[in-house]
C-alpha cells in the first residue's frame, strides 16, 4: 500500500514526541471506550444500534490531529471515534448512547447521531454518504466567509457507491472548496465485501478524475494518516481545494453490535487475525517504546488513566436522568 | 413607499434586499443565471453580487441541497432554488433526513436556516415530470415549514421571513402567479410564517385555498356575489405551521367549507384541513366538507387534457353551489 501520487511535494510535516504521545492516548481512549460499550451492549444495557470503530482509530485521530478546533468534521453512523478525536466530551457521548438527557444530543440521537458543535462536529448522519455534501457546503461557507477554516468528512467505502459522492466531489473541485474527503475503506459495507460491490480496487482513481489529488494510504498507521491529512489541510487552507484520502483499514467487530460477524459466515477468522496483528494502537505503542518516547511504566499508567476516565464516564451516564416525557416535542423548531 | 410590482419581481427584490442586508445570504441552484429557468426572479442578481454568491450549479440536486444545508450549519443563510419542484425529488434525502431532522436529532443545539425555493411550473404541455405540486409531502415532515404565497406582497414578505427563519423553510412559488401584481412596499418587511390571510368576508361558505387557488377563489367569490352568495376566502399562505384558528373561526360562522389546493386529492393538504375542521368545529358544520383538488392522476401533456386537469374558479363555484343546495 503505497502513496502513488504525491499530493503536495515540498511540504514537510514534522511530528513531535508530544504529538505522537497525544495521538497514542487519544487512540487508547477510543479503544477503551468502545470495548466497554461492547460489554454494555452484550449485557443488554445499551439498546440503540451501535457501530463500533475498533480497529480504525488511527484514521480519526490522525486526521483530527491535523485540524483546528474551529474546523468542521462530519461523520456517519460509525462516528464515536471521530467525535472523541475532535475533542467531544466522553461523558456526554456515553450518556447519549444510554439515551440520557445529559447526552451530547440530549438522548434524541443515540450512537448514530453524536454531535459536539463546540469543537467543530455539527452532527453525524446515519444515511450512508450523506455527510459528504454537508462538508462541501460548510467548506464553501468557510471560503465565502474569507476564513482559513476547512471541513473534513469521514465516510466508508460503501459511501462511494452513492450518487451524492460523485456530485459532491465535482462540486467541491469546481468551487475549490477547502474540504478533505476521508474514505475509511474497511473493505466491508455492512455485510458485503468490496470485491462483491465494485469491479476494481480503484477508489482513489474515482476521486482523481474529479480533478483533485487522491491518495491511498495505510489507515492503520496514524503517522501516515496525520502527515497526509496535514498536507491536505495545508492545501485547503491555501485555497487549492479538496483532497481525497483513501485510508485502508479494518473494523474488528461486525457491522453493528459487539460480535464479529464470523459466525454468520460473512468473513474469516484468518482475515480478522491478520488485521488484528496490524493493530494501529499496538504498532504506535511499539514505536514509542522503541524510540524511548514512552516507557513500560508510562504505558501502564496511561492505560490505567484511560480506563479510569472511561469508567467515570460510564458512571456519569448511568447516574444521569432520562429525558422528561413532557419534552417529547421540544427541539422540532427553534424555541 | 409602496408601488405595484409583479409576484416574480417581488421575489427578486426580496432576494436582492436580503443579500444586501446580510452577507450570510447567498443563492445557489440550477438555472439561477438562466434566462428561462426561474422566470425573472433572479434577473440581475449575478451582475450585482457576483458568481460566488449567485451560483448557477451543476445538475446535482442532491449535492447542492446538501451543500446548502452544510453552509447553513457553518453560519450562512442559503437559498437553494429548484426550478421545478419535480427536480427537487432528487434532493428529498437531504431535505428530509438532514435538514428537517437536524435540530431535533441533536437535541436542539443547531438549526438549519436554509430556504428551499421549489418552483411549481405546470401547464404548457410539460407533462408529468415538469408539473407536480408536492406541498403535502413536505408539510408531512416534522421540522419543515412550508409556505405558498399567492400575492406579490406575500411573495416578498414570506421570502424575507423564510430567509430570517432559523429553521428550514420550503418556499413554494408558482409560475402561474409570476405576472400577478399588487402593492408591494419598497422596504424590507416580513409576512409572518404561520399566519393565514382573510382575503374576503362572507357568511354563506368558507373557501380555504393555497397558492394560485387563492386567486381563483377570489374570482369565484366575485362570480358568486353576482348571484347573491357571499363567501369568505382564507389564503392559507403557510401550510405548516397551519393557522387553523382563523379557519375554525370562519367555519364556525359560515358552517360550510370548501378547501381548494391544486395538488392530488388523496392524502393531500385539503384532507388535513378537512380533518382539523371536522375534529374541532364539527358542530358548526351545516354540510359536508368538499375538496377542490387535482384528480389522482399524473399531470397530462395534451392541452385538451390539461384543461380538465387543473381546477379553476369554476370548480370552486360549483363546489360552493353544491354545498348551498344540500
Amino acid at each position: 500500500m503505497q502513496t502513488y501520487l504525491s499530493i503536495a511535494p515540498g511540504i514537510t510535516t514534522a511530528i513531535s514526541a508530544a504529538e505522537l504521545r497525544s495521538m497514542y492516548i487519544e487512540m487508547l481512549r477510543i479503544r477503551e471506550a468502545e470495548e466497554r460499550l461492547a460489554d454494555m451492549i452484550a449485557a443488554g444495557e445499551i439498546r440503540c444500534p451501535v457501530h463500533l470503530y475498533i480497529g480504525q482509530e488511527a484514521v480519526a485521530v490522525g486526521v483530527c490531529k491535523a485540524l483546528e478546533t474551529t474546523d468542521y468534521i462530519f461523520g456517519g453512523h460509525r462516528s464515536h471515534g471521530h467525535y472523541l478525536a475532535k475533542g467531544g466530551d466522553l461523558r456526554a457521548m456515553v450518556a447519549e448512547i444510554l439515551g440520557k438527557e445529559t447526552g451530547c444530543s440530549k438522548g434524541r440521537g443515540g450512537s448514530m447521531h453524536v454531535a459536539a458543535p463546540e469543537v467543530g462536529l455539527p452532527g453525524t448522519s446515519a444515511m450512508v454518504g450523506t455527510g459528504i455534501p454537508l462538508a462541501v457546503g460548510a467548506a464553501i461557507a468557510f471560503a465565502m466567509q474569507r476564513t482559513s477554516r476547512v471541513a473534513a468528512v469521514f465516510f466508508g467505502d460503501g459511501a462511494t457507491e452513492e450518487g451524492g459522492f460523485y456530485e459532491s466531489l465535482n462540486l467541491a473541485a469546481l468551487r475549490k472548496a477547502p474540504v478533505i474527503f476521508v474514505c475509511e475503506n474497511n473493505l466491508y459495507s455492512s455485510h458485503i465485501h468490496i470485491r462483491d460491490r465494485r469491479p476494481a480496487d480503484n477508489l482513489d482513481a474515482l476521486a482523481a478524475v474529479h480533478s483533485m489529488p487522491a491518495v491511498r494510504i495505510d489507515g492503520n498507521d496514524v503517522v501516515t494518516v496525520y502527515q497526509t491529512a496535514r498536507e491536505a489541510v495545508t492545501r485547503a487552507r491555501q485555497g487549492h481545494g479538496p483532497t481525497f484520502i483513501e485510508c485502508r483499514t479494518y473494523r474488528w467487530r461486525g457491522h453493528v453490535g459487539p460480535n464479529y460477524d464470523i459466525d454468520k459466515g460473512l468473513r474469516s477468522q484468518e482475515e480478522l487475525s491478520e488485521w488484528q496483528a496490524r493493530c494501529p494502537i499496538h504498532s504506535l505503542e511499539a514505536r514509542l517504546l522503541n524510540q524511548g518516547i514512552l516507557t513500560d511504566t508510562e504505558v501502564t499508567r496511561l492505560r490505567q488513566a484511560v480506563m479510569d476516565e472511561v469508567a467515570a464516564a460510564i458512571a456519569f451516564a448511568r447516574q444521569s436522568p432520562y429525558p422528561n416525557p413532557d419534552t417529547l416535542s421540544d427541539y422540532v423548531f427553534a424555541q | 413607499m409602496t408601488r405595484e410590482l409583479t409576484y416574480g419581481l417581488a421575489i427578486n427584490e426580496a432576494t436582492r434586499q436580503m443579500m444586501e442586508a446580510d452577507p450570510a445570504v447567498f443563492l445557489l441552484g440550477q438555472g439561477v443565471n438562466s434566462p428561462w429557468y426561474v422566470g425573472n426572479t433572479t434577473t440581475g442578481l449575478k451582475d450585482h453580487f457576483g458568481p460566488e454568491r449567485v451560483f448557477d450549479t451543476p445538475v446535482s440536486e442532491n449535492a447542492i441541497t446538501g451543500a446548502a444545508i452544510g453552509a447553513a450549519l457553518a453560519g450562512m443563510r442559503p437559498v437553494v432554488i429548484h426550478p421545478r419542484m419535480d427536480f427537487a425529488l432528487l434532493a428529498v434525502e437531504q431535505i428530509v433526513n438532514q435538514a428537517a431532522n437536524w435540530r431535533y436529532m441533536f437535541g436542539g443545539h443547531t438549526g438549519v436556516p436554509v430556504v428551499m425555493r421549489a418552483i411549481i411550473n405546470r401547464g404548457g404541455e410539460q407533462a408529468a415530470q415538469h408539473s407536480q405540486a408536492f406541498q403535502a409531502l413536505y408539510a408531512h415532515i416534522p421540522g419543515l415549514k412550508v409556505v405558498m404565497p399567492s400575492t406579490a406582497y406575500d411573495a416578498k414578505g414570506l421570502l424575507v421571513a423564510a430567509i430570517r427563519d432559523n429553521d428550514p423553510v420550503i418556499y413554494i412559488d408558482d409560475r402561474w402567479l409570476y405576472t400577478y401584481s399588487d402593492d408591494v412596499p419598497e422596504e424590507l418587511y416580513e409576512v409572518p410564517i404561520g399566519k393565514a390571510a382573510l382575503r374576503r368576508c362572507g357568511d354563506d361558505a368558507t373557501v380555504v385555498a393555497t397558492s394560485y387557488m387563492a386567486q381563483e377563489a377570489l374570482k369565484a367569490a366575485a362570480e358568486l356575489a353576482t348571484g347573491g352568495i357571499e363567501i369568505e376566502v382564507i389564503d392559507v399562505r403557510t401550510l405548516k405551521p397551519l393557522d387553523d384558528a382563523l379557519i375554525f373561526q370562519s367555519v364556525a360562522k359560515t358552517g360550510r367549507l370548501v378547501v381548494a389546493d391544486a395538488a392530488w386529492l388523496t392524502c393531500g393538504f385539503a384532507a388535513e384541513v378537512a380533518a382539523r375542521v371536522a375534529s374541532e368545529v364539527f358542530e358548526s358544520l351545516k354540510a359536508p366538507i368538499l375538496r377542490v383538488a387535482l384528480p389522482d392522476t399524473p399531470a397530462p401533456m395534451s392541452a385538451s387534457l390539461e384543461k380538465v386537469y387543473y381546477p379553476t374558479a369554476k370548480n370552486i363555484v360549483a363546489a360552493v353551489q353544491n354545498l348551498l343546495n344540500r
